[in-house]
């Protein structure tokens, strides 16, 4: 070997050799996804179900039995009956249901005799969101049941535009099949970023990195010396994450798993860069923290679209997404495993990751001179 | 400039600028310093000596000047001369959740040693550290001066030919200091190595070749540590009095004309006159009776305080502490008893037993990690004792803590004042918080001030005082409620010798005044200060008594005059000696002492 391989083998074996001993990056590496996984595979639906939904008959006839009847059944609502609206609205100020179907007492006689027969709805308004899908189902199990009685009654109903839907890639519109690839992003910046910034720093504080530099070891060694390990625990944290994905929460692998890997292998540089690159600057375990918190962790949790769609954002917010790069891992995760090698999104996702790294190198490479000052 | 200079500096200027303010490092400093031999830089803290080091390893680049090591130019190719010294930084640079095996692999591997000649080297290393028994065990949980000789092994690894060291003696046991000094002369005879080592400690001075002396940035002196003591021959006496306590004896010659400093050593006074010419009993101590001087060979220190001490004779620098303590008498105000503390299986503090009457300095001597501090936080109340009796002014902490602490003060080891806030503002702080309001704090506050030269500062953040100035301030905050005992945890660590030597005054006032103060330290010469004290060595006491007892057991045809540091290195030996066969000790102290 030559004394540069010897150099650089001995960096890798001290930095391997401190993984396995500190239990907190074994803990970030590969107790923390589980974690996470489970969290949002179990805990955490987008999906509205079992929306408490308050019901008032004024005169409860067939009609109206068969409507009622048309939400019990459904799977996202959860009926209870009020005998007056106002009990009903006192419900739903004390948040005891989140909407109110009110069929008054000409509803029947309308509807029966051809006329407009409306029905009054009542939304709690404080989750916007919440509210637009509680109102999207009542309107959704209002026209089926609608139609349904049409058919019944031996008349088409007489409407302008039929919806014909067909939901693509998640056709069961399960938010956990859409949760957990874009997770596998969240992680790999917990590890990339997150424990690379703060391991980093700790030598400048424990006055390590003073002994080391006054040897023949060159920065360059020393910043692969580092990569190298961090980069096996990140693609480790990776993998534990996308084995629970396929086979304890079933999400499909539409693509080729070399194609994974290669993306996730990109991802992890950009994401070991930033964490070197906050720890070459910070030089302080907490500050290194607390900025790799701030500008690797949470704008990918928020700003990726993992979470929360990117195009409902305000645009100056969209803008600022462009900066983070897990919005690009997310993009090809998402694609990747529900959607199949969908290549323009692959190339043009992992082409800005690609741009984003070799800024960063020069960045790192920049930064980093064996001096401290 | 000398071809065959190993290190030399030539008006290296360096400066860091943080905020408003520029702090100049060093200024104008040019030396040389010849090949194969061991150089000392020596200065206080804050003199510039780690900035020194630091730009001859081409880890920081000077403002201005020329810096030439073995030969390459430390600003244009720093990777050269990285490549080539071997260097030890404060903290040792060693990982400490490796092995003392793995941190010598991965120096090993960075130094390019052949692979071939690491087990001879290894073997050699090991041995002469007395850490062959411990290779397996993790770097943390080595001992200081265990931590400090691994340090010391990792950067001699491949021999290089200039060695630099930065304080590595500080807080390290006198029997280690000693170890390391005969491990670094082994190599620059064996190998013809050239040394560079910075320390805080005077008296290492003496064992260097030569000695750069560095003060505020700024190079005093070079030469050999005899040239330095030469410019006080002459200036140098010793005196002795009967029926007077060696501490009252040092606070009247301190006070004494024509006197520039009075030190207690052995078992007389050190004196460093102003002036050449031997003082008369008659001018110095009127009153007493069997006054000797006799005049003594100079050291480095007596040159480094005979260069930068100013004699000031303010009634307040030296003179009484108007302090209203409410008790007086003869009693036992401290009492610990068979005191145990146990960090998991880590014995802190094993057994510890010791008295303190009213108005003693007592001393707990020993190196760090001794368990001084921890025996302290549990006399103050702040950490719960595992077994064993203490009680502070009459109080049993275990039931009356609280009670307990309205009779102490206490001075934390680390600065631990509101570096934002005026020194005013801290000190009316800390008086309000001890209860004291209205007049009675105004009349504090102003004592404080006027006893402690604060005036000048009063407006200033604490933050932005320099080093004796915040100990100041720290020891008024701790005196604001007159407390009758007085806890001070390492006050001198850090503090160049001349305020230390104001510190040590002001002790011996609060003494005088009624104080009972008890202190630690690891400044062993300091135990000279203490009426009484114990040595503590890995959590047990070694020795109680005067400072005048403890040297009298080392007294031996070798050593006429024993000094503290003498004491101690013997205590140390005896223990070793009769270690084999103690067998009821912890396991660490076990593993210690076979090193």
């Amino acid at each position: 070997m030559s004394a540069r391989l010897r150099r650089l083998w001995g960096m890798i074996r001290k930095e391997s050799l401190q993984i396995l001993r500190d239990p907190s990056s074994i803990s970030i590496a590969f107790i923390m996804p589980v974690i996470l996984l489970l969290l949002f595979g179990y805990g955490v639906s987008l999906d509205a179900k079992n929306i408490p939904l308050g019901i008032v008959i004024e005169q409860p006839d067939t009609a109206t039995q068969s409507l009622a009847g048309a939400f019990d059944r459904s799977e996202f609502f959860h009926p209870q009956r009020f005998g007056a609206i106002q009990e009903a609205q006192q419900a739903l100020a004390e948040r005891r249901i989140d909407g109110i179907l009110w069929l008054r007492n000409d509803f029947s006689s309308r509807l029966l005799s051809g006329n407009e027969a409306p029905i009054g709805v009542f939304v709690n308004g404080v989750d916007s969101n919440q509210a637009n899908i509680t109102k999207g189902y009542i309107q959704g199990t209002w026209l089926a049941w609608l139609q349904h009685f049409a058919v019944a009654q031996g008349r088409a109903l007489d409407l302008p535009v039929a919806m014909e839907q067909r939901i693509w890639f998640n056709p069961a519109l399960s938010s956990r099949l859409f949760l957990v690839p874009g997770l596998i992003a969240i992680i790999m910046t917990m590890i990339g970023s997150l424990l690379t910034a703060m391991v980093v720093a700790r030598e400048w504080e424990r006055g390590t990195m003073e002994a080391l530099m006054v040897t023949p070891l060159h920065m360059g060694e020393m910043l692969a010396g580092k990569l190298i390990p961090y980069f096996a625990l990140g693609m480790g944290g990776m993998l534990l994450s996308v084995a629970m994905a396929l086979y304890l929460f079933d999400v499909p692998l539409l693509s080729p798993f070399w194609l994974l890997m290669l993306c996730s292998a990109l991802f992890m540089l950009v994401s070991l860069a930033i964490g070197l690159l906050i720890s070459i600057v910070t030089r302080n375990q907490f500050l290194a923290g607390q900025v790799a918190l701030v500008v690797s962790f949470l704008p990918s949790f928020l700003l990726s679209g993992f979470l929360f769609d990117i195009h409902s954002m305000p645009e100056w917010v969209q803008t600022i997404t462009y900066l983070v790069p897990a919005r690009y891992f997310v993009a090809i995760l998402q694609t990747l495993f529900l959607a199949g090698p969908v290549w323009p999104v692959v190339l043009v996702n992992a082409g800005a990751m690609l741009l984003m790294l070799a800024i960063l190198t020069v960045l790192v490479v920049k930064k980093s001179y064996k001096r401290l000052d | 400039m000398i071809s065959d200079a190993a290190l030399s500096f030539h008006n290296v200027r360096q400066v860091f600028t943080g905020g408003e303010h520029a702090l100049c490092a060093l200024d104008s400093v040019s030396f040389a310093i010849a090949s194969g031999q061991v150089t000392g830089l020596i200065g206080p803290d804050g003199a510039g000596k780690t900035t020194l080091m630091r730009l001859a390893c081409g880890l920081l680049r000077p403002a201005l000047g020329e810096i030439r090591v073995l030969g390459l130019d430390a600003v244009d190719e720093p990777q050269a001369v990285q490549s080539a010294v071997g260097y030890m930084p404060q903290r040792f640079g060693l990982y400490e959740d490796l092995s003392v095996q793995e941190n010598l692999d991965l120096y090993a591997e960075l130094q390019g040693l052949p692979l071939e000649k690491r087990t001879a080297r290894y073997g050699e290393l090991m041995h002469m550290t007395g850490l062959a028994p411990f290779t397996a065990r993790l770097a943390g949980r080595l001992s200081g001066g265990m931590k400090q000789k691994l340090g010391l092994a990792c950067a001699l690894l491949r021999a290089p030919r200039l060695l630099l060291l930065d304080e590595p003696t500080v807080g390290v046991d006198p029997v280690s200091r000693r170890e390391l000094w005969a491990i670094v002369y082994r190599q620059v005879q064996e190998q013809g190595m050239s040394v560079l080592l910075s320390t805080a400690y005077l008296d290492e001075a003496e064992r260097c070749d030569e000695v750069l002396l560095l003060h505020q940035g700024k190079l005093l002196g070079q030469g050999a540590p005899a040239d330095f003591s030469a410019e006080v021959q002459g200036r140098i006496f010793q005196v002795s009095a009967a029926d007077i306590s060696q501490r009252r004896l040092q606070t009247r010659l301190s006070q004494a004309p024509g006197v520039l400093d009075a030190l207690v050593e052995g078992e007389a006074v050190r004196l460093v006159m102003q002036q050449t010419g031997e003082p008369t009993a008659a001018d110095l101590l009127p009153d007493l009776k069997d006054v000797r001087i006799n005049s003594a060979t100079p050291c480095f220190e007596d040159a480094f305080v005979a260069r930068l001490k100013i004699r000031h004779d303010g009634a307040a620098a030296l003179g009484g502490m108007d302090l209203h303590i409410g008790a007086s008498g003869d009693e036992k105000v401290i009492q610990v008893h068979r005191l145990v503390r146990r960090f998991g299986d880590f014995i802190a503090v094993n057994d510890v037993s010791f008295s303190v009457r009213r108005g003693e300095i007592f001393g707990l001597l020993g190196a760090n990690g001794a368990g001084k501090t921890t025996t302290f936080r549990m006399l103050c109340g702040l950490l719960p004792a595992s077994g064993g009796e203490l009680s502070v002014a009459g109080h049993d902490l275990h039931t009356a803590s609280a009670e307990a602490r309205r009779h102490i003060g206490y001075m934390a080891q680390k600065f631990s004042l509101y570096g934002d806030l005026s020194v005013l503002q801290n000190l009316r702080f800390f008086a309000s918080s001890y209860g004291l309001r209205g007049r009675v704090q105004t009349e504090r506050v102003q004592w404080a001030l006027d006893t402690f030269e604060l005036t000048g500062y009063r407006e200033a953040n604490a933050r932005d005082l320099p080093l004796g100035y915040k100990q100041r301030l720290s020891f008024a905050a701790a005196l604001m409620h007159e407390p009758e005992i007085l806890f001070l945890d390492e006050p001198t660590s850090g503090v160049d010798p001349l305020a230390r030597r104001e510190f040590w005054a002001r002790t011996n006032a609060l003494a005088e005044a009624g104080v009972t103060v008890l202190v630690t330290t690891h400044f062993m010469e300091e135990a000279n200060y203490c009426d009484r004290l114990v040595i503590m060595a890995d959590g047990k006491v070694l020795a109680e008594g005067t400072p005048r007892e403890m040297k009298a057991r080392a007294r031996s045809a070798d050593h006429p005059d024993p000094s503290m540091e003498d004491a101690f290195i013997q205590l140390i030996e005896q223990r070793e000696q009769g270690g084999g066969k103690d067998g009821k000790h912890g396991g660490k102290n076990d593993e210690e002492v076979a090193a």
